[in-house]
């Protein structure tokens, strides 16, 4: 088994002209919750996107169980056992909570994720399985999402901004939830703008500073100062 | 008794113009793509029907089963193959390239085919008609519109019953996302594209068996179709069958009043339609 299951490196990322990240070096251990911080802008959702292939990468900029995935499409990156929880939930309006649930399945991985293990999680979701999805509220939305994203069975799951939005109760529950999500042998990457929850529930953080790596650290011994300095890059 | 005889010819003629629309609707729905190309693609179907029946000399409803899948496989190549690099943000690039393609395919006809008017042959089945009450049905307009039915049933069915047809509404709400649940739009584009181009062909091989043909009568089937379309409202497949009856139905009656008026009634009512309700009758439910 290799030590990382996620292994970025030197990675640039353009949006046309735009350059959005600069030289990002990251990895990811197996069965690790990773923290991902940083302002607005700094290219969080950025390096969300060039992982999970919605963007366009160099070669060997990243490598996911030892191989290169930097230029596969996004459906095969997903193929290959990693899910996104994407920012703003974006179910998809035209179908139901259980149909939403159904394509996450679509990758065809096995493993312990199906309709019933993430019912058992999230038992709202059954009451509400015929429901449009996004007539649900935000947070039971949130559980589409995360539940869209298990019944993959991934590898690594990435949760952007997972509670931007959300009634500080609703986050209060996903979060306590999160541990039997990512307790089965899963690595996870959280974006999270409260940085005391993320700090809390990783193992490791990174800070972004526009598009650039600016703190890497345990995350039971950074400090708030070397925080503040890598979040607003103030000395 | 003539002028419930003209709403029900019309009727019957709705479900032909159901057919039309049908395949232009369901690439609309899926992927956003205007096919100009539409009506030309109807009529090439209706050539190849004619090819098939008078190289092998079966009946044009047998030949479906070739011209069918022929044009599935037309339509999934052509979508991978060129439609997909059309598509984006901008709606103007597909739009010219199937024009272009219109106008390549109708000139690629009278190449191979000329400007004759041609007509598929079908035997007894063109003038058998029964009696209904007071009524004389044709047994091909009646066949026609039962074929409506069941394509827009069957389509329906797909989308809303099968996993292709999750991943076809899954792709239309929203590409990137569905990418990251391992959808490859592309190859989901080409499964639409290769769906519309093989009820297509059922359009076209009816058409070739009601009236005569050439290569030029493309652009006419594909305003039909887009009335019928707007008419039901975009994205519902049974507005769409309604939209091709009351098309159907403002054509018959018109030509009931004044021969002439025919084409012309079936445009005012669509676009006195279009004045008042500009989503159509049966939008879909707006998300």
């Amino acid at each position: 088994m290799p030590d990382t299951i996620l292994q970025i490196s030197d990675l640039d990322a353009f949006y046309g002209d735009f350059q959005a990240l600069y030289g990002v070096e990251l990895d990811v251990k197996p069965g690790e919750i990773l923290a991902i911080i940083g302002a607005n802008g700094a290219g969080k959702t950025t390096l969300m996107r060039s992982i999970t292939g919605l963007l366009d990468n160099g070669a060997n900029q990243i490598k996911y169980r030892g191989k290169d995935i930097s230029s596969l499409r996004a459906d095969e990156v997903a193929m290959r056992g990693l899910a996104m929880v994407p920012e703003g939930r974006q179910l998809f309006p035209s179908l139901s909570v259980r149909e939403n649930l159904m394509i996450g399945a679509q990758v065809g991985r096995s493993g312990p994720w199906d309709l019933d293990a993430v019912y058992r999680l999230f038992p709202i979701l059954k009451d509400r399985k015929d429901q449009g999805a996004t007539s649900l509220s935000g947070g039971q939305q949130q559980m589409v999402a995360i539940g869209r994203a298990l019944m993959a069975n991934p590898d690594l799951i990435l949760f952007d901004e997972i509670s931007l939005g959300l009634a500080p109760i609703i986050i209060k529950d996903i979060y306590k939830a999160l541990p039997d999500i990512i307790g089965e042998g899963m690595s996870a990457m959280i974006v999270e703008q409260d940085i005391t929850k993320a700090l809390s529930v990783s193992s490791r953080v990174y800070c972004l500073q526009e598009g650039r790596v600016s703190l890497e650290s345990a995350s039971d011994t950074v400090s708030r100062e070397d925080i503040s300095r890598a979040y607003f890059g103030i000395e | 008794m003539d002028w419930l005889n003209a709403i029900v010819q019309g009727t019957l003629l709705g479900g032909l113009y159901a057919l039309f629309a049908a395949g232009l609707s369901l690439i609309f729905g899926v992927m956003r793509l205007v096919n100009i190309a539409h009506g030309d693609l109807i009529v090439l179907a209706a050539y190849l029907g004619l090819t098939v029946t008078s190289a092998t000399g079966i009946h044009p409803l047998v030949a479906l089963v070739l011209v069918v899948p022929t044009m599935g496989a037309i339509g999934y190549v052509l979508q991978r193959g060129l439609l997909n690099q059309t598509l984006g943000d901008d709606l103007l690039p597909p739009l010219l390239v199937t024009f272009g393609l219109s106008v390549i395919l109708q000139n690629g006809l009278l190449e191979v085919y000329t400007a004759d008017p041609q007509k598929m042959d079908a035997g007894a089945l063109e003038t058998a008609s029964f009696a209904l009450g007071d009524l004389t049905l044709g047994v091909l307009p009646v066949l026609t519109f039962l074929v409506a039915l069941v394509v827009i049933w069957g389509l329906q069915w797909t989308f809303y019953h099968t996993s292709l047809g999750r991943a076809f509404r899954a792709v239309s709400d929203n590409q990137d996302i569905a990418q990251l649940m391992g959808l490859n739009r592309r190859h989901i584009f080409g499964l639409a594209m290769a769906l519309a181009l093989a009820v297509t062909a059922i359009a076209g091989i009816l058409l070739g068996i009601r009236t005569s043909f050439d290569p030029s009568i493309g652009g006419g089937r594909l305003i039909f179709g887009f009335e019928a379309v707007i008419i039901g409202g975009l994205g519902n497949l049974w507005g769409t069958l309604a939209g091709g009856v009351i098309l159907g139905v403002a054509q018959t009656v018109g030509a009931k009043i004044d021969p002439g008026w025919q084409i012309l009634s079936g445009h005012i009512v669509f676009l006195v339609i279009l004045a008042i309700r500009p989503n159509g009758l049966f939008p879909r439910i707006a998300a």
